[in-house]
């Protein structure tokens, strides 16, 4: 253990940075916190809402209760309401908090009151807290209320000191990590003044209760609760200052606690006290169960109670583990001594002594390690025991199963008996009877390596019997002639039973080894299977096949797609049972859900979303054959192991697929730009040749007769044309390949209108361009070439359908963030109802004309323009004509030239 | 010139372009020599002692630049290289290597020929000593007073405009690179910031063209740089 130095412990700094890193982007959550109902907690958050939508926020209330009161009532004038939403349940339409109407309404702050509301069965979470987690997640600041005999840690203090349990409770960690907590606080006298007058709301079955709950010492005490409370977190929030600036070093690395669970009942009470310390202490704590072979043996509602004080336990904060020994005190020591625990906390008796030679164990812990403080905790007061838990029956998992039904196997012990009587009685003349008890007793150990202890005994028993009925004279009577046979009876009973008993103990030990073993090797043998698989069906077969034998399970895979959608297919979507809307949660919160968890716990399946490295990459849905495996934390911990074996071979699989994708994509885009370059230049060649040929024909002496001379102009015409075509297809080709690289630099619009006039001057011919542009237009941020292109595309598609005389115009107006360049002529106007098709690939505006062109053109202006994230349309001008308009987004220029160098 | 007919080299892959390259060239009295790859070229450089080089940038044996760069370290020579259309880049470096003008395939005869001879009138120009005046269309340049006329009105010039437009025209009919204009006008260290140039040259249009949007002196070569016109 390090000692106390005089700086942050780093890791106690890590946390802090980690907390506050996880914080950011998350909604803060104010809890308003009081001693009791009537103290004015909903009427004091809704003063304060009131005030801050006074300041400018945007406020909503999700959900708060009146409970008729006038003056609360008064308060949530004028606030927006969100609608609840409405759920049947048996018949019966209630309403209920619409988490998803908040989410998708996403207002600043959200008033959700009663943290400790359970919610209707068919709601997402089974409670109203988890509903305002997903929402803090989600970025909504929270504002809510809550009472303290609600706080899970709490709950059976304040029902014993009342004698009224709830149901409905919050786990401390809320609490605790809430951003703000407002305490609301009421003297007794005036609250009980207030439920004279009537002003607190009682439910009406409560009202029984309520004669006893508000009785002045209950105030007190609850008030008294409430006030150490936040005042616990008050020193909380004292001591995270302090860390965050290391005023003082103030963290114990050795206040650690462990405490340990039986089957007994008070295991829940030992979880919450548990939970109380170590919050005082600001300390970690674990919550063990140690499985000895005689707790094996407990029925199966006992186990479901250390199962749920265990869940418990996690609920509070602890890390649980459930450790196997022989020695109770043994195993916690060790557990002890390697997670640095210095602390055992154990409920009085929490495993009676069985025999009188046998040690309390927290007398074993400390004579096994006198470090160690052990703590032992008090019974449970009575008056709150009517906290009855009916659960569900879960199904026996049968742990003797393999080992035949319980009745058989006493069967076959009695049929040994048998056998080994029969097989004796012929040896009976020549064996003294000492040696036939041998026999018996051989019975006894084969019995007991076979089918067990009871069995043993009994075999030991019936086979006292038998012996002293066939063997011992006077033979066929249970009457025993020699006294000494006596001895010889005890003595077998003994050495039976003793027997039984350590064979038992073997087998248990033999058997958790196997498991243990087995658990290592289908770990082992997954790792190596999943490690060789190259295709994502691989990783599915083989995760399916070895959950499925391993947890006799249905599984099913979900992976996500590039949308971040899990898909659904023949092949994982087959199950029944299998929610999709389940699964996706899971995955975009990246949290267990379904079965066994805090979300949707009613559906058959669990759904545990695959974390890898990079992302979530998909969600593995499982069904175990007895659902009640998904709640002993070591199958849940060899279960998450097997799904983040899953996650990172299915992120491995996905990375060798991108690099082969990449590579893939690589060799075609080398293919394609080759081929481009030579097309480009294939074709242009010739044509170059073409065009300079002909207009050396025309040149050559004796000059050619008119008819010739004709002829050489229009096959350059012709190839010239020829040559814009194709340097057309090559450039669609180009842009559309994303393989065009823009040159953005800051250009003057005047300058490329400029170039653009004079590109196109040939196909304008003598034909005047009215040119308006604002002298003051700014520099904008764009590939001169290509916009140039846009321009000369637009002027020529002007030049060839609106005929001369009309005119052609361009003007150009800036806004604050874009700017918009327009052609616009006096021709016969776009075809009505096809504007916005011009811009597809090879339309023309007029399909029977005689005016040339394939239709690239416009196309063409627009991949230009769209990759410049700007936008290009057509339109029909009022007086005729047609108008073509594009807009590229702008920015602030860059700095003006220094007009002195 | 080196006798009593102006030489010419060729030097380019394709046969047919040469073809009509030279037909155009003899048409005008040109004494022609061919080179079809980069290595011949060179070689006929130093050993044809041409009047003008008509260079293709496409050639599959080398790089036109450094032909170009190679050529300049011991000759004066005009060069016009042949580039393709998308081929901005290749205008620029071959142009910042040195060569004096560029045409862009397809180009016809007419283009061809004239390049040409504004090559060879700027080489007499040059030869001899720098004007004290200059003029183009309307306008008037008197560099002794420094003072600039437009329709026989004095127009103001700041001083950034007036040595851009001295620039261009030491360098009329050519065409100088964003890179050369920033270099030599606001010195190394800006020969990125090609936003200067277009605002002043911008200013410069306004006061020296009829339209500005559509100029008929101050030319610009998109993604290449300006050219006077004259």
């Amino acid at each position: 253990m390090t000692a106390n130095t005089d700086r942050p412990d780093p890791d106690a700094l890590l946390a802090r940075v980690q907390e506050s890193e996880s914080r950011q982007g998350r909604g803060r959550l104010r809890i308003y916190f009081g001693a009791s109902a009537g103290v004015g907690k909903t009427f004091a958050m809704l003063a304060a809402a009131r005030k801050a939508r006074e300041d400018g926020r945007d406020v909503v209330i999700g959900v708060v209760e009146t409970h008729g009161r006038d003056e609360t009532a008064a308060q949530l004038e004028g606030f927006a309401i969100l609608p609840r939403r409405e759920i049947t349940y048996r018949d019966r339409a209630l309403d209920e908090f619409d988490l998803d109407g908040a989410l998708a309404r996403r207002p600043e702050l959200l008033l959700v009151d009663e943290l400790a509301h359970s919610n209707v069965e068919g709601s997402r979470h089974p409670k109203r807290w988890q509903d305002v987690e997903e929402l803090l997640a989600a970025g909504l600041d929270v504002w809510t209320t809550l009472n303290v005999q609600h706080l899970e840690s709490l709950n059976d203090v304040v029902g014993g000191i009342t004698g009224i349990r709830v149901f409905e409770t919050v786990p401390d960690t809320v609490f605790d990590t809430a951003d703000e907590v407002v305490l609301v606080d009421v003297p007794a006298e005036e609250l009980l003044a207030r439920l004279a007058a009537g002003k607190v709301y009682l439910a009406q079955h409560a009202e029984r209760a309520a004669a006893n709950f508000f009785r002045k010492g209950n105030l007190i005490a609850l008030r008294e609760i409430a006030l150490r409370r936040t005042a616990d977190r008050v020193e909380d929030d004292v001591q995270s200052y302090r860390i965050e600036k290391s005023i003082v070093p103030l963290w114990k690395t050795e206040a650690a606690l462990l405490a340990c669970i039986g089957a007994t009942r008070g295991a829940e009470h030992i979880v919450r006290s548990a939970a109380r310390l170590a919050g005082q202490l600001s300390a970690d704590w674990h919550v063990a169960y140690v499985e000895t072979p005689a707790l094996q043996r407990l029925a199966s509602a006992e186990r479901e109670r250390i199962l749920r004080a265990l869940k418990l336990a996690e609920e509070l904060g602890a890390t649980t583990t459930v450790l196997t020994g022989e020695d109770v005190a043994a195993a916690l020591v060790q557990y002890a001594r390697t997670h640095n625990l210095s602390r055992v906390i154990l409920g009085r008796a929490p495993i009676r002594s069985r025999w009188p030679w046998q040690h309390p164990v927290a007398v074993e812990i400390g004579r096994l390690a006198p470090e160690i403080d052990v703590l032992a905790i008090g019974a449970e007061s009575e008056r709150g025991q009517s906290r009855s838990s009916a659960s569900a029956a879960l199904p026996d998992n049968g742990i003797d199963a393999r080992r035949g039904p319980k009745r058989l196997r006493y069967a076959l012990s009695a049929l040994a008996v048998a056998v080994t009587t029969l097989a004796a009685l012929p040896l009976e003349p020549w064996l003294d009877p000492a040696n036939i008890a041998m026999l018996f007793l051989l019975a006894v150990v084969l019995v007991s390596v076979r089918y067990g202890r009871g069995p043993a005994i009994m075999t030991s028993i019936l086979g006292i019997a038998s012996f002293d009925f066939f063997f011992v004279p006077p033979r066929f009577t249970f009457a025993v002639g020699d006294f000494q046979y006596v001895l010889t009876f005890i003595v077998m009973l003994a050495v039976g039973v003793t027997i039984a008993h350590l064979t038992a103990r073997l087998r248990y030990q033999a058997r958790i080894a196997t498991h243990r073993e087995s658990r290592a090797r289908e770990l082992f043998e997954f790792a190596r299977e999943l490690s060789g698989a190259l295709l994502t069906t691989q990783v599915v077969e083989t995760s399916t096949a070895t959950l499925g034998r391993a947890f006799s399970a249905k599984v099913a895979l979900l992976l996500a797609d590039a949308d971040n959608r899990l898909r659904f297919d023949a092949s994982n979507g087959a199950e029944p049972g299998l929610d999709a809307g389940v699964a996706q949660w899971a995955f975009d919160q990246g949290e267990p859900a379904g079965l066994a968890t805090d979300t949707l716990p009613a559906s058959t399946f669990q759904y545990l979303p695959l974390h890898a490295p990079m992302r979530v990459r998909g969600v593995l849905a499982i069904q175990p054959a007895h659902p009640r495996w998904l709640l002993i934390p070591e199958q849940r911990r060899q279960l998450e192991t097997f799904a983040s074996l899953i996650a990172i071979a299915i992120e491995r699989v996905h990375y060798v697929e991108v690099a082969q994708e990449a590579l893939v994509k690589m060799e075609g885009e080398r293919l394609r730009n080759s081929l481009l370059a030579a097309l480009s230049h294939d074709l242009r060649t010739p044509l170059t040749a073409l065009v300079g040929l002909a207009e050396t024909l025309a040149l050559t002496k004796p000059p050619l007769s008119p008819e010739q001379a004709d002829i050489a102009a229009a096959v350059r015409e012709e190839s010239l044309r020829m040559s814009t075509l194709v340097a057309n297809l090559l450039d669609m080709a180009r842009l559309e390949s994303g393989e065009v690289r823009l040159r953005r630099e800051w250009q003057s619009v005047e300058e490329v209108v400029g170039s653009a006039l004079r590109a196109s001057r040939p196909a304008l011919g003598s034909r005047s361009v009215e040119v308006a542009l604002p002298p003051d237009l700014p520099l904008v941020e764009f590939d001169a070439v290509l916009i140039e292109r846009v321009l000369a595309n637009l002027l020529e598609n002007a030049a060839k359908y609106a005929l001369p005389p009309t005119p052609i115009s361009i003007t150009a107006t800036a806004d604050v963030d874009a700017i918009t360049i327009r052609v616009a002529d006096r021709g016969p106007g776009l075809p009505k109802g096809r504007e916005a098709t011009l811009f597809d690939k090879f339309t023309r505006g007029h399909a029977e004309s005689a005016t040339p062109g394939v239709g690239l053109g416009l196309a063409i202006c627009r991949a230009i323009v769209e990759s410049h994230h700007g936008s290009i349309e057509a339109r029909n001008r009022d007086g005729g004509g047609a108008e073509f308009m594009f807009t590229l987004p702008r920015s602030a220029p860059p700095a003006a030239a220094p007009e002195t160098p | 010139m080196s006798g009593p007919h102006p030489v010419a080299l060729i030097i380019e892959d394709e046969p047919q372009i040469r073809r009509f390259v030279r037909a155009a060239l003899e048409a005008e009295g040109w004494q022609v020599h061919e080179a079809a790859t980069m290595q011949q070229g060179l070689t006929d450089a130093g050993t044809r002692a041409p009047d003008v080089v008509i260079l293709d940038l496409g050639l599959p044996d080398g790089d036109g630049a450094a032909l170009i760069r190679d050529l300049r370290t011991w000759s004066q020579v005009p060069v016009i290289v042949l580039s393709a259309r998308s081929g901005e880049d290749d205008k620029v470096i071959a142009l910042d290597a040195g060569a004096d003008d560029y045409l862009t395939k397809p180009f016809g005869v007419a283009e061809l020929m004239a390049r040409v001879r504004a090559s060879m009138r700027r080489r007499q120009r040059t030869d001899g000593a720098p004007d004290a005046h200059f003029s183009f269309g309307d306008v008037d340049v008197d560099f002794t007073a420094r003072v600039v006329r437009k329709g026989g009105h004095e127009i103001h010039l700041t001083p950034i405009e007036y040595r851009l437009l001295g620039l261009l025209i030491a360098n009329a009919g050519r065409v100088l690179t964003h890179r050369h204009l920033l270099r030599d006008v606001w010195g190394p260290s800006h020969v990125e910031d090609t936003h200067y140039l277009r605002v002043h040259m911008g200013h410069l249009r306004q006061k020296i063209e009829d339209d500005p949007a559509q100029p008929q002196y101050l030319v610009t070569e998109t993604a290449v740089g300006y050219r006077l016109v004259v």
